[in-house]
């Protein structure tokens, strides 16, 4: 319980969802801009389900369809998933198939593609798309793509755990439920005279020896 | 060359004879005696990637094609593949292999398919099979940063370069730590930008063994069709087709050995002439 509680104070303190959200967006806009492309989204792994679900997009995209769900080992965004590998598509449109399964979640059909494994740690979170660049793609672009993937997967990954910590606390009847919400507001205005209250407390039940 | 078996762990004295090689190496070694006139003749060639479109123009006849399942308890089990390539990634490879080997003999391996959560058995399941096929060259555009599965991944690489089999891995260019590509019982590939099929460069700088062609490649893709593309992922075909020329010239080669003849050969050390 102690990591999970700790995770929880970090999930008070973060306003998980809201921040999910606002970061979601913040990766796709950023990364449309760093590669001036005409379109950027992101797809993140439900892993109970096993599916990959289209959170964010920037750019040129059907916001209606966030929340669209798509398999998670089969397509491009599937295979670099699974593989862990970025992959870049220069004329999509050459591949019917996948140019309209894009498409679907787009809103329109691109010629290139950019898809990026988000990696942390152990972990493969989702993948990131850039969608028509504009110019011609370098190894140099694939790094910097890298780079930011890894960034914005580190972020991702830390905001997912306090998602995941809240959840548990949220359906616990633990009587650690109460004092992690206490703990969370110890960053409030109050902090100083709430610790000193907290440390009274302790005071009060420790065994005596 | 000795009809004795060479020992396995250590020379009896004065036994060095029997180590002679099966084939005299020249002093100054070239691509013309690495794969001059080579096709890749009857190499059999393995790509575990997304499985390979049948009947595929660039790619032509395929050896076999079989589907890794990922059954409860992670239990595998291999069947001929009905799909073909869910992805178009292996379709690619195979095209690849085919337009550097004409000759090769080229087989599908599909770990793609069995969900997320099924990657890992289905690669190391898919892998284990393909390595006890006794396949020449093994491609492999995967990688996986699981942990668990490293150690059991290592010991399928060192398997396979102990039985002759080339385990080829496209190198990670993101930075976080992956595998089988890391191990030194594999030969690893990142890309190189120039447009040149058979250039390639040995890379001085480890844990990335070989640079090879990965940029705007035009490969084979779904329904008979092209694309242009750029990842790691290319540049080991390229790598795997090479392995391939070379092996089809020279099968007695180790995998030590083919590394040593690609070295000598590659654009920044002698190679090109």
């Amino acid at each position: 319980m102690s990591e999970d509680l700790r995770a929880a104070v970090a999930a008070g303190v973060l306003g998980a969802e809201e921040e999910h959200r606002a970061l979601l967006q913040s990766v796709v806009e950023v990364a449309r801009a760093i590669f001036s492309a005409r379109a950027s989204s992101v797809f993140l792994l439900d892993e109970e389900a096993d599916e990959l679900v289209f959170e964010a997009v920037a750019g040129e995209g059907a916001e209606s369809l966030i929340g669209q769900r798509i398999p998670s080992s089969t397509g491009i965004a599937g295979w670099v998933l699974v593989t862990r590998q970025p992959l870049v598509i220069d004329d999509l449109a050459n591949d019917p198939r996948h140019a309209r399964d894009v498409a679907e979640s787009t809103g329109y059909v691109p010629h290139g593609l950019m898809c990026v494994p988000l990696l942390h740690e152990e972990k493969a979170l989702g993948v990131l798309n850039v969608l028509d660049r504009a110019s011609q793609f370098t190894l140099e672009e694939m790094e910097l793509l890298g780079l930011f993937a890894n960034q914005s997967a580190i972020a991702l990954d830390l905001l997912q755990r306090a998602r995941r910590a809240q959840a548990v606390l949220a359906e616990s009847g633990d009587p650690a439920e109460a004092l992690a919400r206490v703990a969370s507001l110890l960053e409030g205005d109050n902090g100083d005279a709430g610790r000193k209250l907290l440390g009274a407390l302790e005071d009060v039940l420790r065994p005596r020896m | 060359m000795s009809s004795r078996p060479l020992p396995a762990w250590s020379m009896p004295a004065g036994r060095g004879e029997d180590l002679q090689l099966p084939v005299e190496w020249p002093a100054q070694l070239t691509r013309e005696w690495a794969w001059g006139d080579s096709t890749g003749k009857d190499i059999r060639v393995c790509i575990l990637d997304s499985g390979i479109e049948p009947g595929h123009p660039l790619v032509g006849e395929l050896d076999e094609a079989v589907a890794v399942t990922v059954l409860e308890g992670d239990e595998i089990e291999i069947t001929e593949d009905q799909e073909g390539d869910l992805c178009g990634h292996g379709t690619a490879c195979a095209g690849i292999v085919r337009a550097l080997a004409p000759e090769c003999r080229i087989s599908s391996v599909r770990v793609l398919g069995a969900g997320f959560t099924g990657s890992g058995p289905a690669l190391l399941g898919g892998l284990r099979w393909a390595v006890e096929q006794g396949f020449d060259v093994i491609n492999m555009s995967l990688s996986t940063t699981k942990r668990q599965f490293a150690g059991i991944l290592h010991e399928l690489a060192d398997t396979a370069y102990f039985r002759k089999t080339v385990l080829v891995a496209s190198a990670h260019n993101m930075p976080v730590e992956s595998y089988p590509w890391r191990f030194s019982s594999v030969l690893s590939v990142g890309s190189h930008e120039e447009p040149e099929p058979l250039a390639y460069y040995y890379n001085p700088n480890p844990p990335v063994e070989f640079f090879a062609r990965g940029v705007d490649v035009e490969v084979a893709w779904l329904a008979g069709g092209k694309l242009r593309v750029t990842g790691n992922s290319f540049a080991t075909p390229h790598m795997s087709g090479i392995c391939a020329l070379v092996l089809g010239k020279h099968r007695e080669l180790t995998p030590f050995q083919l590394k040593s003849v690609l070295y000598l050969t590659a654009g920044n050390v002698g190679g090109g002439r």
